[in-house]
């Protein structure tokens, strides 16, 4: 693989309305060919930092970078960066054809060009059959598929996404997930993305970037970003993570730590630097939790605790156990092929461990 | 329980109907009375299309319908672009004073037209514009104004605003916008903004009374002026023949808003 050259890039971006402050001296480097996802929840800025490269909005300072060109000051129309909408904004007097050849059109291609590429845009997005259909005669997932090739026809060195596959229902959103990632392979356009949705984000991008109130809060691959959340906020709004409040009690060596947790001395791995009496909170994931029967005493150390609630989800056996300290935690475990018929009973005591490493030490703090 | 069920239906019905007669007699003794060979009207005598033929015949009558003609395609015509576009504006951008801006259309739309009536006259008087084919125009473009800007302004609210903003993003100029989106999306209520003005134009009988000049005579003033005298039969017939044109432009108007809702 060849160095990633960089493609976009934004410097100190901010931006407020009024008195509220959407983007907070935001940079962001986006490298050509990849998938690259902006997560947050909604009002954390992310549609705005998309707005602002399509130019659609203007920042109230700051620079963005296209191929190494200032762009901030060209309108809208003149940026070589195709949007696709939420809404989809199909043009509605249009046929698919017309709608797809629109930007073409906007930009002179010659007439037989324009018909080759349309009809090429259409067959990659599978819908060659419906040139002449009107939007309102297409579903929402066809509708949503006219919208992509809209953009894509005219060759964008950037495509953004904003929230696109929201509206359509969860079957259908999973599906188009798939043909989106293999768009972009089949294309090698640059895509950047903008959902809430941190499944969506984990499963399709290269990149996600996580921002909360207009301050990017973690840059990385969708595993780093899982496995090694930076902080508490972005260790909660992805996925399912369970939180135990501890405290340094010695320092065993290079990022080793003996950790007093629900009343217990462990020794668990930190990529932090603490010192001895620091608050800390320990962080799990559910799946990464393993619960035993209490029937023989056990050898490991284990914490202790009656299961309060269980829920069959199908492929994982998920359920909230209660510890002494009053914690509840959840697990999530799939079925074993050996004991296919596991399940806990309510009230029953069980043991919980986890593998050694996979917890994420961090500072204490409070969401 | 039946016989109180068709009672009330018959009540129901016989209510409707006293309704349109009271609406629509007057107009219908009038229509037929078009076709009385009879002169004065108080009984039938036969079939006739006489008095349209003799109207057609009447040069100052056919005069003044070609004014109100040119004034009514010209004055609807203007308005119509002036509408649209200020229904445009008023969508599309922010600016200082929108809000007092698109309070006024209404204003203006509910303003009695004896005071608008007076109102252009004294500012014709003012400017020094000859009382005529002008003042008429203006005063006409003037009261048709706000009917196009509310007919366009509330097709355009019903409008996705992304969908303005995809057209750009896909390098269309803001005239482009204008031209490839919002009008031809807009087409249906800016036609129905224009039949509307050109109907409005065409029976004015207050704003144009005040404004136009001794010169230029006009299809409504030139009926009244023969009724000062007594209603005859040419009157019966050029009322319908303005009737069914204003029935039609308001037909297609409303048809055309109806369309793709």
């Amino acid at each position: 693989m060849s160095e990633p050259r960089p493609l976009l890039t934004l410097n100190n971006l901010s931006k407020t309305y009024g008195d509220n402050i959407v983007l907070n001296n935001f940079n962001l480097t986006v490298y050509d060919g990849e998938f690259f996802t902006l997560l947050g929840p909604s009002g954390c800025g992310k549609t705005t930092v998309l707005r602002i490269i399509a130019g659609l909005e203007d920042a109230d300072v700051g620079q963005i970078h296209l191929t190494g060109q200032e762009i901030s000051s060209l309108p809208a129309e003149k940026r070589p960066v195709n949007t696709v909408f939420q809404s989809y904004a199909l043009f509605p007097h249009m046929s698919v054809f017309e709608n797809v050849a629109f930007g073409l059109k906007m930009s002179g291609v010659a007439k037989d060009e324009i018909k080759s590429r349309v009809i090429e845009a259409l067959e990659m997005v599978r819908l060659s059959d419906f040139l002449d259909r009107k939007p309102a005669q297409l579903s929402g997932g066809q509708q949503q598929r006219v919208a992509i090739a809209r953009a894509v026809v005219n060759r964008p060195k950037l495509l953004l996404l904003d929230e696109s596959l929201s509206a359509l229902d969860y079957k259908l959103r999973q599906q188009m997930q798939v043909e989106l990632k293999r768009l972009q392979r089949k294309l090698g356009i640059t895509f950047v993305y903008v959902t809430h949705d941190q499944e969506e984000a984990l499963s399709m991008s290269d990149r996600v970037l996580v921002m909360h109130k207009g301050i990017v809060q973690q840059l990385g691959t969708p595993r780093e970003i899982y496995e090694q959340p930076a902080n508490l906020f972005v260790a909660r709004f992805i996925g399912e993570i369970n939180q135990l409040e501890g405290v340094i009690v010695a320092i065993d060596g290079n990022h080793q730590y003996e950790v007093k947790v629900e009343g217990m001395q462990w020794a668990l791995h930190a990529e932090h630097n603490f010192i001895v009496g620091d608050k800390v909170n320990v962080l799990l994931r559910p799946e990464d939790l393993r619960v035993e029967y209490i029937d023989a005493p056990h050898v490991d150390q284990v914490l202790v605790g009656t299961i309060v609630e269980r829920n069959y989800k199908g492929k994982t056996l998920d359920s909230i156990i209660r510890l002494p300290s009053g914690v509840e935690l959840i697990t999530s475990e799939f079925f074993d092929e050996d004991d296919p018929s596991f399940d806990y009973s309510l009230n029953q005591s069980v043991a919980v461990k986890w593998v050694p490493g996979w917890e994420v030490v961090m500072p204490y703090e409070t969401l | 329980m039946a016989p109180t069920f068709k009672g009330l239906k018959l009540i129901r019905l016989s209510y409707l109907v006293s309704i349109l007669v009271l609406l629509y007699l007057p107009i219908a003794v009038l229509v037929i009375n078009s076709f009385n060979a009879s002169k004065y009207g108080i009984h039938w005598a036969g079939f006739t299309w006489k008095w349209y033929i003799k109207l057609f015949a009447n040069e100052s009558m056919m005069q003044a319908a070609g004014h109100s003609l040119l004034i009514a395609v010209t004055s609807a015509s203007i308005a119509t672009i002036i509408g649209t576009l200020a229904a445009v504006a008023l969508h599309r951008y922010q600016f200082k004073g929108k809000a007092i801006l698109s309070s006024m259309v209404f204003i203006s739309m509910l303003t009695p037209e004896i005071v608008l009536a007076i109102a252009l006259l004294i500012i014709f008087i003012l400017v020094g514009i000859q009382l005529g084919f002008w003042s008429l125009l203006l005063g006409h473009i003037t009261f048709c104004l706000p009917f196009v800007i509310v007919a366009v302004y509330s097709r355009l609210k019903g409008f996705d605003m992304k969908m303005l903003e995809a057209a750009r993003d896909l390098g269309a100029t803001e005239g482009k916008v204008f031209m490839k989106i919002i009008l031809p999306l807009a087409l249906p209520a800016v036609a129905a903004g224009w039949l509307l003005s050109f109907t409005l134009s065409l029976d004015d009988v207050i704003v144009s009374a005040f404004v136009t000049g001794p010169g230029y005579e006009i299809l409504p003033l030139k009926v009244y002026s023969m009724v000062r005298v007594g209603v005859s039969p040419e009157v019966n017939s050029i009322s319908t023949v303005l009737l069914m044109v204003s029935l039609v432009m308001v037909i297609i108007s409303q048809l055309l808003l109806r369309e793709e809702k």
